[in-house]
């Protein structure tokens, strides 16, 4: 614990030393905003809640949290710093879940500045402030999700752009494969069990559950396990091959 | 004391390490000598525990490296090469940061701190970002951070390397002052620097352990007595017979 929290507190501040928090953040909170009034419709729909706003989360985080997870390790393995990492007294999981922690909270953070999305609709008329916690719960647990997928693909590789890629990938498929487009695609042939396992699988799937307000269990033991299986997988690799 | 026996490192069909024991006692300076892909850096980083062995065994302060690799650590400063750090951080919140792991607090934490930055004359970049300053600088940073517990064991990957020649008698002078207790392992080109601050030296080429003595009886195996030509020769002659 003690270890994974000097790693936390080391990683979380190293993103603050450089613009690249403000920058995120700033990109983050105008795209979050204005896909929320452009195409969302947050206005003219009538309705006071954050649908509109948490719906275009999934298709923003594609991309946003894929850039944060790409240097998680990568850089670590382009600087050398690795070695120094893994020669302190810390195991490779300590080590693993203490830069994630960092990567997720930073991501909280973002979220956490969106607030004035929440004052306006308050402003605007009575929202259900239950379900816009529940939206904001979900979109968290979800990027936690990508991260941990992003956090396996920078462990993979010394190259940010690669690790990037990857991660769009592999996120985009476990986005897609919730959408109606998608199962409708596959609902021709295939049999329900499959259907319904592809879209078990999807973040879209679990997001849209709990932000639609209800907070079942099933769904954070769905984000608890891909996190977790993620962020082994992540261990893994590094244990395997840190020192390429 | 590290003991270390019949350690080998295979890449596919590459034997970067071949089949090499040794041990060494507190009180020694173990000079590591070798060409350039010898196989110093590969053995070093086995022995910190970076790099898993393909067989063989080592040991370190009586906690075997891949069995028991916190209690290893926990006993060993290490220098990788080319002293990599946290280039966004200033000195000072990278040096409390290893403080943080290494599990130093209080009145000794600030006792550590002060003397590390002392020894290694960090005063004046305490504040500075470690990417902005000079090669040097960085790896003076690198031995602090390696020093900073004050471990029984220290293990430096070309401790002087990029120094300049005032830097370069400093670090001799530090490793010096430290040796009478201590086990220090520092890998090396620089014949120089072994008569200077190691009281044995082994020297390696292509994976294998090719000589083991002082310094001094290294050198007289020459009959220009002279340590550069002993190891060109035990070097070569290796080279020759692969």
């Amino acid at each position: 614990m003690h270890n994974i929290k000097g790693i936390f507190r080391r990683e979380f501040s190293s993103y603050f030393a450089t613009p690249l928090a403000l920058v995120f953040i700033v990109f983050f909170l105008m795209l979050a905003a204005g896909f929320a009034f452009q195409f969302g419709r947050f206005y003219e729909r009538g309705q006071a809640d954050l649908a509109p706003f948490f719906s275009f989360h999934p298709w923003l985080y594609l991309f946003l949290m894929s850039a944060i997870s790409m240097r998680l390790w990568a850089e670590e393995r382009k600087s050398g710093s690795i070695e120094l990492l893994m020669t302190l007294p810390v195991t490779t999981w300590q080590a693993v879940i203490g830069k994630y922690l960092a990567a997720w909270a930073f991501a909280g953070v973002a979220l956490a500045l969106t607030f004035p999305m929440w004052i306006t609709v308050n402003y605007l008329g009575n929202p259900d402030n239950g379900a816009v916690l529940a939206g904001y719960i979900g979109s968290w647990l979800m990027a936690g999700g990508f991260l941990a997928i992003g956090a396996c693909m920078s462990a993979a590789t010394r190259n940010q752009v690669i690790a990037f890629i990857f991660t769009v990938v592999i996120c985009f498929g476990f986005l897609l494969s919730g959408y109606p487009i998608v199962l409708d695609l596959v609902s021709g042939w295939a049999p329900r069990v499959l259907v319904d396992a592809l879209a078990s699988l999807s973040f879209y799937t679990h997001f849209e559950a709990i932000s639609k307000g209800v907070i079942d269990l099933r769904d954070l033991l769905y984000f608890g396990t891909v996190i977790g299986v993620w962020l082994a997988a992540t261990t893994i690799v590094l244990d395997m091959k840190k020192a390429d | 004391m590290i003991e270390i026996r019949n350690l080998t490192k295979r890449y596919g069909a590459l034997t970067a390490v071949n089949d090499i024991s040794f041990t060494v006692s507190p009180g020694e300076v173990l000079g590591f000598l070798g060409p350039n892909g010898a196989g110093k850096s590969t053995t070093m980083k086995m022995i910190t525990g970076f790099l898993a062995p393909t067989s063989g065994a080592i040991s370190v302060c009586g906690h075997d490296v891949e069995n028991d690799p916190l209690a290893a650590k926990a006993c060993m400063g290490y220098l990788p090469e080319g002293a990599p750090s946290y280039g966004e951080m200033s000195v000072r919140t990278f040096l409390e940061f290893i403080a943080d792991i290494r599990r130093l607090s209080g009145e000794r934490r600030r006792t550590r701190l002060d003397d590390v930055i002392a020894r290694l004359q960090l005063g004046s970049v305490l504040e500075q970002m470690i990417e902005t300053l000079s090669k040097g600088f960085k790896r003076r940073v690198g031995l602090a951070q390696a020093l900073l517990h004050d471990p029984q064991v220290l293990i430096l990957d070309e401790p002087t390397d990029g120094l300049d020649p005032n830097q370069k008698h400093q670090v001799r002078t530090l490793i010096n002052d430290m040796s009478k207790d201590k086990i220090i392992v520092i890998s090396t080109h620089i014949l120089e620097e072994v008569d200077a601050v190691c009281n044995r030296a082994i020297i390696i080429a292509g994976g294998k352990l090719l000589a083991d003595a002082t310094p001094k009886e290294l050198a007289a195996r020459a009959p220009s007595g002279r340590l550069d030509d002993v190891f060109r020769q035990i070097t070569t002659g290796q080279k020759n017979a692969a």
